[in-house]
């Protein structure tokens, strides 16, 4: 396939990985909302599936879901600051602070996870 | 429309900002120790705050998670016309009513 122009900024990335990130956020929602919901309903099924989350393969997927949030809040910061703040030359220093503030969030949430 | 829905995802963007940052911080604070439910309603159950917390959270995420939902279909599928005004209100609904029920599951 080839590669336009366009796709070859770095803030395609970017882009990118905000609808990406946001798209997974949203699939995760409902099923984070029924978890939650047990409580109402069986609150021994909600022990048991917070017990499940010990698992390691899923404290892997929580890992990763909370690098999606970090990285999806953190690039949505950049992205209104680029909309409704003064241009700067800093664009680029922005989104790679926001990955890397993200994969920070990510490893304080391993630390504290094991 | 396209114009005021964008001017919406922004708004609720704003709103959501300081309420992510709080609910990143909450949970690598929470999970130290690992979670239980009796853990997790101790926090929640009764208190007015965190109802208000995240009752407003789950209203905002229902608007913005849809209208995402809507761009990227809009967008990168080319959904169109009803279709995509269905899906995305049912999304939001979903979102909505899902997201209050597990607010009220945890603080009442």
């Amino acid at each position: 396939m080839m590669i336009r122009p366009h796709q070859k900024h770095s803030l395609w990335l970017a882009y990118k990985l905000h609808r990406l990130s946001g798209l997974v956020l949203v699939l995760f929602l409902p099923a984070h909302f029924y978890v939650l919901g047990l409580a109402l309903t069986d609150a021994s099924a909600l022990d048991g599936f917070l017990k499940w989350t010990g698992n390691p393969l899923v404290k892997i997927a929580e890992i990763g879901l909370v690098f999606l949030l970090a990285v999806h809040i953190f690039g949505g910061l950049r992205l209104l600051a680029l909309e409704f703040l003064p241009w700067s030359d800093q664009q680029k220093t922005w989104a790679a602070m926001a990955v890397a503030v993200s994969f920070f969030m990510a490893v304080a949430f391993l630390m504290n996870a094991i | 429309m396209e114009t005021r829905l964008y001017l919406l995802q922004r708004i609720s963007a704003m709103v959501m900002a300081p309420l992510v940052l709080a609910h990143l911080g909450l949970m690598i604070y929470a999970i130290q120790g690992g979670l239980t439910a009796a853990e997790i309603l101790s926090r929640t159950r009764g208190s007015f705050w965190w109802a208000a917390f995240y009752g407003l959270f789950v209203v905002v995420v229902s608007i913005h998670g849809s209208l995402g939902l809507r761009a990227i279909l809009r967008e990168e599928l080319k959904v169109t016309g009803p279709a995509l005004a269905v899906i995305a209100w049912g999304a939001g609904l979903g979102l909505l009513i899902l997201g209050l029920r597990a607010v009220m599951a945890v603080v009442i």
